[in-house]
């Protein structure tokens, strides 16, 4: 599990803007990142944010700027895609049209001149394996979403490569289909120990199926962990806020140690919370973020649970009933809105109301301070 | 459900009125004469250049037998034409697809249509002069010392497989970029992942999937050159005689009605067997 398959030194992919012009787009920029055998990795990003361009260098349909790529040590400079032992299920699976479902997972086993006997009992396997063992004589297009899906997968596993490389393989489908064939794929690249690399914006999709994830934006890749440690101790503003949901209160850092600062909120109130910025400076503007689930909703109360909590006080704004929980919009100071989440028991029911004054609290070591 | 029925049947009707025109015009002008064309080509030549009874098939045996030098060569320049210019007109729509900016592409295309702008007579006049034995070829040739005698190159085969291939390589060009324009270059990167070069890529995803614009360039360069007349009179001179220019004299300078009636038939057939070519893989389109 510890040798390195992918690994991406100082990659630099820069694009023309217009033809002829000298300003270029940077499309993915120092991108270091080592991505682990058999390992199911997922780069994480909203659109436009290099994730796909990442993948298109590893695939070789794209060469970097600057900056080099190994895969399996060797260095990928100058080797053709056609020669790279990597495959990619595409993003709208790029089945050819005019051949069977058959020949479509055949071809790749032809181009490396597999005996046709071979060919077609490896490509039938394949075909098991994502359970579609039935079209083989089919055209694609008589297939539905998730069929097309499986053939593309199978068609890229059939050349048994040292990694698969998917580019939103599931964002075509339905949310039904989509939860189905996460957990297929999971377990396919257990059962193959294939390195799975997946490009995703879905950051659901990510934290359920990946045993580490990139999250990248314009172009740099912001944190690569494991998805507790991404979803719980994110290392920067963005990454807090593109996974899972997040509350940033606005301050000012009035003092530090190396794992702890004190921010200010307003004139009044003062929280501490864990440093997640790399970097930080007394009297900066930062942020605190606490995940909405980890704050406990009181009635108004100024002694803290304990002294490992921080309190503030405010408004209810709005409550929403969502079934499982409650989620409240609390006015804390002047501007700041705070969502809580409280999951719905005998005990806690939608206990407050809009405009009731109530005390939020949060132990300190789940609070974050980052900068903007 | 009766009104449905009333409805779809006063469709019914109405597409029978409006297609009568066209109806009307295709029976009495095309097929009507061709019917005419083909009862002539079994009847016997008679005095001031009509026709009559009794049936024969002698025309048929003069084509196959005195006349199908002719036919031969007419079928091999049509097909060389068609071969040349797939493979000068295929790279010529990928590159023009391949241009990135709208006027790049609308630029070249305009490039392509351009000649038409000019009558193709005028056009064909044109090779005579760069052709002739005074010509602009040869004449720059001698001066540069490169030969001494001029080149025999008007009257001959080859002028005429020049003159078809610059005449019709549009043809060949236009559905071809229809084709590669439809054509998701995705494809050719899902080849390549799976371990396809340039050359399999372009021969097992590419150019299957652009066929009907390839079967379609070819019928449109194949069809006319093969009946063609203009440029193998200009041109070609005896030596490039052609099934056009028989069936022409047939009927304009002999007057031997019947001949060029069967001459006419063959070479529909020819282009029957090539339409039917087309049927069978142009159409195989999803």
């Amino acid at each position: 599990m510890n040798d390195i398959k992918v690994e991406l030194i100082d990659v630099v992919k820069e694009f023309p803007i217009q033809r002829g012009e000298t300003t270029r787009f940077r499309a993915v920029n120092n991108l270091n990142l080592d991505i682990y055998d058999g390992e199911f990795f997922a780069l994480l990003g909203p659109s436009g944010c290099g994730k796909t361009t990442t993948l298109r260098l590893i695939a070789g349909f794209e060469q970097p700027s600057s900056g080099q790529i190994l895969i399996d040590g060797k260095p990928m400079q100058g080797i053709p895609s056609f020669s790279r032992p990597v495959n990619t299920v595409f993003q709208d699976y790029a089945l050819f049209p005019h051949m069977s479902v058959l020949q479509n997972v055949m071809f790749g086993l032809q181009m490396d001149k597999v005996p046709r006997k071979e060919a077609e009992g490896r490509a039938v396997e394949a075909l098991e394996m994502v359970r579609l063992p039935n079209a083989l004589n089919r055209k694609p297009k008589e297939l539905s979403g998730g069929q097309q899906q499986r053939v593309a997968l199978a068609r890229a596993i059939v050349k048994r490569p040292k990694v698969l490389l998917l580019d939103e393989p599931l964002g075509a489908l339905d949310l039904k289909l989509r939860r189905e064939m996460q957990f297929e794929l999971k377990s396919m690249q257990q059962e193959l120990g294939i390195t799975f690399i997946f490009v995703t914006h879905d950051q659901e999709e990510a934290l359920t199926m990946a045993n580490r994830i990139g999250v990248m934006h314009d172009g740099n890749l912001l944190q690569v962990g494991r998805p507790e440690e991404i979803y719980e101790t994110p290392a920067t503003r963005f990454v807090a806020d593109f996974i899972g949901e997040t509350n940033f209160i606005d301050g000012k850092l009035v003092s530090h140690t190396a794992h702890e600062g004190v921010v200010s909120i307003d004139d009044e109130t003062t929280v501490t919370a864990m440093i997640g910025a790399d970097q930080v400076a007394n009297g900066q503007a930062v942020s605190v973020a606490v995940r909405p689930e980890k704050m406990t909703i009181t009635a108004y109360s100024d002694t803290p649970p304990s002294t490992e909590h921080n309190i503030v006080h405010g408004q209810v704004a709005q409550v929403f009933y969502i079934g499982t929980d409650t989620r409240y919009a609390v006015r804390v100071g002047k501007s700041a809105l705070v969502n809580v989440r409280v999951q719905n028991t005998a005990a806690h029911h939608t206990t407050f109301k809009e405009r009731d004054t109530v005390t939020l609290s949060w132990e300190r070591s789940v609070a974050r301070i980052l900068t903007h | 459900m009766a009104a449905g029925v009333t409805a779809r049947d006063e469709q019914k009707t109405g597409g029978i009125l409006l297609a009568l025109p066209a109806v009307l015009w295709l029976g009495l002008f095309f097929l009507l004469p061709l019917l005419i064309v083909l009862v002539f080509s079994f009847l016997t030549r008679s005095q001031g250049g009509q026709v009559s009874l009794p049936f024969t098939l002698a025309q048929y045996e003069r084509v196959f037998d005195t006349f199908w030098v002719v036919m031969q060569r007419s079928i091999n320049i049509a097909l060389l034409t068609t071969v040349i210019c797939l493979i000068a007109g295929y790279p010529l729509a990928y590159f023009i697809v391949r241009r990135r900016s709208n006027f790049g592409k609308q630029f070249a295309l305009f490039l392509v249509i351009l000649p038409f702008w000019t009558n193709f007579l005028v056009r064909t006049y044109a090779w005579r002069v760069l052709l002739g034995r005074e010509g602009l070829i040869n004449s720059t040739l001698i001066n540069n010392g490169i030969i001494t005698e001029p080149l025999e190159l008007l009257g001959t085969e080859f002028a005429v497989l020049l003159g078809l291939v610059y005449g019709f390589l549009p043809f060949m060009v236009l559905p071809i970029y229809a084709s590669l324009s439809r054509f998701d270059f995705r494809f050719i990167e899902a080849a390549q992942d799976l371990g396809a070069n340039d050359v399999k890529a372009f021969l097992r995803v590419m150019l299957p999937m652009t066929l009907p614009g390839v079967v379609a360039g070819c019928m449109l360069v194949f069809i006319p050159a093969i009946g063609t007349f203009v440029t193998s009179d200009l041109l070609g001179g005896t030596q490039g005689l052609m099934i056009g220019n028989l069936i022409y004299s047939q009927y304009n300078r002999s007057g031997n009605l019947p001949l060029g009636a069967a001459l006419s038939v063959v070479m529909m057939g020819v282009v029957m067997i090539a339409l039917l070519i087309y049927a069978r893989f142009g159409e195989a389109k999803e």
